[in-house]
C-alpha cells in the first residue's frame, strides 16, 4: 500500500519536479562549463606558451609565423572597438528618432509600418547583410572614394543597419513608459511637442535608451560574419575610416580553421575568444549598473 | 469532535498578524457563513483549511486545524486533504476545455480512467450542481462559452466530482448577477444534505438566507459565532450589532 | 527661431528619418529578391553544387539547414520548456534563482562565434565526432536556449494565472497541474516563439563554421541510417548549411558563378526567414483572437 502510494507520487510529482529542477541546474552547469573551457584554453597562451599579457593586449605586431613570432592583438581589439563604436554613433541617433516617432509623432504608422519593418530587419541573417555589403556597398564606396572598398567604414555602415532594430526597440520601450503626468505637466506649461520630447521624455527615458545603446554596442562587438565580409581583413591598424583592417571576430572566423591545435598561434586565437567572453561580461555588468542607477 | 475545528489559529503574512487566535467548530452537514468587512481575514481563514496558503511564501501559522479529528498539517497529505475539502472561488475559473473535460479533470487526476465511470461521475456532479439539464446536450463544447452563473455552477460540479466531504466557498456569488446568485443559494440547501459547506460572504443578507451557523470576523479574529438567527437578532457583542445594523462595513 | 518653428523642423526631421528607414528596408529586401530572382529554379533548389563549373545547386545545403533546425529543436525544446517550468513554477525567490537568471543573461549575450568555438572544443574535438550535424545542432541549441526559456516562462506564467488555484484545489499536484493543464494552454504561445526562433536558426552561420563544418557531402536519400556518412539523416556527418555556404562562396569562390549562386541562395534564405516570421505572427494573432474572443 505504501509502495503503490509512492509510485503514484513519483509519477505525479517527483519525476516531473526533478526534471524541472534538473533543467534549472543545467543552466548553471552549462554557463560554468563554457566559462571554464574557454578560460582554460585562452590562458594557455600566457601560461604554457609564455606570451606576455601586455604584449597580447598592447602590441600591434601580429606575426604568428614570423621570426621572431609575435602575438600582439591590439590591431584586432582596436578594429572591433572602432567598428562597434562607429556603428553605434551612426545608428543610435536614428534609432532614438525612430523610437520617438513610433510613439509620439505617428503611433499608427509606427505600429503598422515601422514595427514590422524593424522585425524584418532583425530577421535578415548576418551573412546576407555581409553579402549585400560586399556586393553592393563596396562597389558604391569604390566608385565614390576609390580604393578597394573594403574598409572600416563599410563595416561601420553594415553594422549600424544590423544594430538599428536592437537600439530602436529598446528605446521605444523606454520612451513608452514615461509617465503621462510628466507630459501633461510639460504641455500644461505651454511647451511644444518637440520641447516636451527633448526636455522631458528623452531625459526621463535616458536609462532605457542607454541600455539599448549598450546592447547595440555589444551586438556589434560580437558580430563576426557580416564584418568579416566587408572589412578587408588586413593585419594592420586602421589609419582612417577608409582603411581596411581586422576585428577580433573576423580574425577568429578566418584563422581558427587554419591553425594547428596546440600551436601558439592557435592558443592566441583562443585568448581572443576569451577576451570576447570577458568583454560580453563587462557589457552585462554595465547594463545591470545602468538598470540599478535608473531605480 | 466536529468535522472541522480550529484551535488558537494564528497566521502571519511576514510581520502582519492576519489571523488572531481563531477558534471555530464547524458541524457536519451544515452551512456555516463567515461574514465581516473586507480585509478582516475571512478568506485567509478559509484558505488555511485546505492549505491553499501553502502557495504563498512568507506565511507562518501557529495553532491547529483539525479535519475529522486529525491535524491538517501534520497528519494529512495535502493532496488527500484537498480531495476531501474542495474549494469554489470568487471568480468562476473554468478550465479552457470542454464541459465534460472540466468535470472529469479531478477524477482523472486521481487515477480514474474508465470512460463509463467518468461519464457517470460527470452526470452525477452536474446534477448535483443543478446544471445537468442546461448542458447535457453540449458536454463537448467549451466551458468558456457558458454564462457567468453557469460557469460558477460548473466549478461547483467540478468540485463535487472528486467527492469531497467539505466544500469551501470564497464569496462564490459576488461576481454574479442576482438570478444566478439565487440559483446558487438554492443549491446550498441541497448540498448540505450530503456535504458540509463553509461560505465566505460579504453579503449579510445572503448569510441570513442560507446559513445555519455564522461567524463574524473583525480584524483577523472571530468576534462572535453561533446560530445565524442568534447572531442576527440577539447579538451578544456590540461590534456584531453595529455590523449587522449597518453602522460599518 | 521660435519654439513653434523648431517644433515643426524637428517633426519634419523625424518624419524624414522614419521614412528613410522604411525605404532602406524596402530597397534591401527588393535588392535581395531582385538579385536572386532566378532562384526559384528546380535545378538550383534541388541540384547538387558543382565543382569548378557554373550551374551548381544548393540542395544538400538547403536540406542541411532544415535538418539542423529540426535536430536542434529536439534538443532545445525539452530543455527550454523544462527551464521555463522551473522558473515559473518551482523556483523560489532567492540567491539560487538570481544566479540562474544571471546565467541566462550571460548565455544570451555570448557572441555566436564564441559559442561556435566552445562547440568546436567540446562537441567536435572532445567527443571525437568531428564536424557533424549533432555538434552544430548542439551549438545552435545553446544559442537558442535562453530565449526559448524566456518564452516558455512567460507563456507558462500567463497560462497558469487563472487555472492553477482551481487545479490545486481539486487535489492535483503542482506537476500534474503543469503537465495536464498549464502546458497545453501555454503551448500555442510557446510554439509561436519556437517558430520565430526557427527563422533565426535557419540564418545562423558563425556558430556553425566550426561545428557543422564547411563541407556538404553529397546525400544519398536512399539510405536512412543515423550514422553512415552518406546518409542524409546521419547525425555524425559534416553539414554545411545554406548560410555557411554563402559565406564560403564569398571567401573562397571556387566556382565561376559564385556571385550568382550567393545572390540566389541569399534570396532563398531570406524567403525562408520571412516565411517563419509570418507564420509566427499568424499563429500569434490566432491565439490572441481566441483568448480575447472567449473571454
Amino acid at each position: 500500500m505504501e509502495n503503490k502510494k509512492f509510485i503514484t507520487k513519483l509519477k505525479n510529482e517527483y519525476l516531473g519536479r526533478t526534471y524541472a529542477f534538473a533543467c534549472g541546474l543545467f543552466i548553471i552547469i552549462l554557463t560554468l562549463s563554457i566559462i571554464f573551457f574557454i578560460f582554460t584554453k585562452g590562458i594557455a597562451t600566457f601560461t604554457k606558451d609564455g606570451v606576455s599579457l601586455a604584449e597580447f593586449l598592447f602590441s600591434t605586431v601580429w606575426k604568428p609565423e614570423g621570426s621572431p613570432k609575435s602575438f600582439g592583438a591590439l590591431i584586432f581589439i582596436a578594429g572591433s572597438t572602432l567598428v562597434s563604436v562607429g556603428a553605434v554613433i551612426l545608428s543610435a541617433p536614428i534609432s532614438v528618432a525612430l523610437a520617438i516617432f513610433m510613439h509620439y509623432i505617428s503611433p499608427k504608422f509606427g505600429s503598422k509600418v515601422l514595427q514590422p519593418a524593424l522585425e524584418l530587419f532583425v530577421g535578415i541573417p548576418s551573412v546576407v547583410y555581409g553579402w549585400l555589403g560586399f556586393s553592393i556597398l563596396l562597389p558604391m564606396l569604390k566608385a565614390g572614394f576609390g580604393g578597394i572598398g573594403f574598409s572600416l567604414l563599410a563595416g561601420i555602415i553594415v553594422l549600424s543597419v544590423m544594430i538599428l532594430p536592437t537600439i530602436a526597440s529598446i528605446s521605444a520601450d523606454a520612451v513608452k513608459v514615461v509617465p503621462a503626468n510628466y507630459m501633461e505637466a510639460s504641455y500644461g506649461l505651454g511647451a511644444t511637442r518637440w520641447q516636451t520630447i527633448s526636455k522631458v521624455i528623452v531625459p526621463a527615458a535616458k536609462g532605457g535608451i542607454l541600455t539599448g545603446v549598450v546592447l547595440g554596442l555589444a551586438r556589434a562587438f560580437g558580430e563576426a560574419m557580416a564584418v568579416q565580409m566587408v572589412i578587408g581583413n588586413s593585419i594592420k591598424l586602421a589609419d582612417g575610416l577608409y582603411s581596411s583592417t581586422s576585428t577580433l571576430t573576423s580574425i577568429l572566423a578566418m584563422d581558427m580553421g587554419n591553425t594547428a591545435t596546440g600551436s601558439t598561434w592557435n592558443d592566441a586565437l583562443w585568448s581572443m575568444a576569451l577576451l570576447l567572453l570577458i568583454i560580453s561580461f563587462i557589457f552585462i555588468l554595465i547594463i545591470r549598473v545602468i538598470g540599478k542607477r535608473g531605480e | 469532535m466536529e468535522i472541522i475545528e480550529t484551535k488558537d489559529l494564528n497566521l502571519y503574512y511576514g510581520e502582519n498578524h492576519a489571523l488572531k487566535n481563531v477558534n471555530l467548530n464547524v458541524k457536519k452537514n451544515s452551512v456555516t457563513a463567515l461574514i465581516g468587512p473586507s480585509g478582516c481575514g475571512k478568506s485567509t481563514f478559509l484558505r488555511t483549511i485546505n492549505r491553499m496558503n501553502d502557495l504563498i511564501s512568507n506565511v507562518k501559522i501557529t495553532g491547529n486545524i483539525y479535519y475529522e479529528g486529525k491535524d491538517v498539517y501534520s497528519e494529512y497529505d495535502v493532496i488527500d486533504l484537498r480531495k476531501n475539502i474542495g474549494m469554489v472561488f470568487q471568480r468562476p475559473n473554468p478550465f479552457p476545455m470542454s464541459i465534460y473535460d472540466n468535470i472529469a479533470y479531478g477524477p482523472r487526476i486521481h487515477g480514474i480512467k474508465d470512460k463509463r465511470k467518468l461519464d457517470e461521475i460527470v452526470e452525477r456532479s452536474l446534477k448535483g450542481a443543478v446544471l445537468w439539464d442546461e448542458v447535457k446536450d453540449r458536454l463537448k463544447k467549451s466551458a468558456l462559452g457558458l454564462s457567468g452563473g453557469q460557469q460558477q455552477r460548473l466549478c461547483i460540479a467540478r468540485t463535487l466530482a472528486v467527492e469531497p466531504q467539505v466544500i469551501l466557498m470564497d464569496e462564490p456569488t459576488s461576481a454574479l448577477d442576482p438570478i444566478s446568485t439565487l440559483k446558487i443559494e438554492e443549491l446550498m440547501d441541497v448540498l448540505k444534505k450530503q456535504y458540509t459547506v463553509i461560505i465566505v460572504t460579504h453579503n449579510m443578507q445572503q448569510a441570513g438566507r442560507i446559513a445555519d451557523e455564522t461567524a463574524f470576523f473583525l480584524v483577523g479574529e472571530i468576534v462572535e459565532s453561533g446560530k445565524t438567527e442568534d447572531l442576527f437578532y440577539k447579538p451578544r457583542d456590540k461590534r456584531t450589532e453595529d455590523y449587522i445594523t449597518g453602522r460599518f462595513g | 527661431m521660435t519654439s513653434k518653428q523648431k517644433d515643426k523642423i524637428w517633426t519634419g526631421i523625424l518624419y524624414v528619418v522614419s521614412i528613410f528607414v522604411v525605404i532602406l528596408l524596402l530597397i534591401l529586401i527588393g535588392l535581395i529578391f531582385y538579385k536572386g530572382r532566378n532562384a526559384l529554379n528546380l535545378s538550383f533548389l534541388f541540384g547538387n553544387p558543382k565543382v569548378a563549373e557554373a550551374g551548381g545547386g544548393i540542395a544538400p545545403m538547403f536540406f542541411n539547414s532544415f535538418y539542423m533546425l529540426i535536430v536542434s529543436l529536439f534538443i532545445t525544446i525539452p530543455l527550454g520548456v523544462g527551464a521555463g517550468i522551473f522558473l515559473a513554477e518551482y523556483a523560489k525567490e532567492g540567491r539560487l534563482t538570481d544566479i540562474i537568471r544571471l546565467c541566462i543573461e550571460t548565455l544570451a549575450s555570448l557572441p555566436s562565434i564564441v559559442v561556435g568555438l566552445f562547440g568546436l572544443l567540446v562537441f567536435v574535438k572532445m567527443t571525437g565526432w568531428g564536424f557533424s550535424v549533432l555538434a552544430g545542432a548542439m551549438a545552435i541549441a545553446l544559442i537558442n536556449f535562453p530565449s526559448l526559456t524566456r518564452v516558455s516562462e512567460d507563456a507558462i506564467r500567463s497560462a497558469s494565472a487563472n487555472v492553477k488555484e482551481g487545479s490545486l484545489g481539486l487535489g492535483a499536484t503542482t506537476w500534474q497541474t503543469i503537465a495536464k493543464l498549464i502546458i497545453p494552454i501555454a503551448m500555442p504561445q510557446i510554439l509561436t516563439g519556437v517558430i520565430l526562433a526557427s527563422g533565426r536558426i535557419f540564418g545562423e552561420s558563425a556558430a556553425l563554421l566550426f561545428t557543422a563544418g564547411m563541407s556538404a557531402p553529397p546525400l544519398n536519400f536512399d539510405s536512412i541510417s543515423l550514422a553512415a556518412r552518406s546518409s542524409p539523416f546521419s547525425l555524425f556527418r559534416p553539414a554545411e548549411t545554406l548560410s555557411v555556404y554563402i559565406w564560403k562562396l564569398n571567401s573562397e569562390g571556387m566556382v565561376p558563378d559564385a556571385s550568382d549562386i550567393a545572390n540566389k541562395a541569399s534570396a532563398v534564405l531570406v524567403m525562408m526567414v520571412l516565411l517563419f516570421n509570418v507564420s509566427s505572427r499568424m499563429l500569434g494573432k490566432k491565439i490572441h483572437d481566441k483568448y480575447s474572443g472567449e473571454n
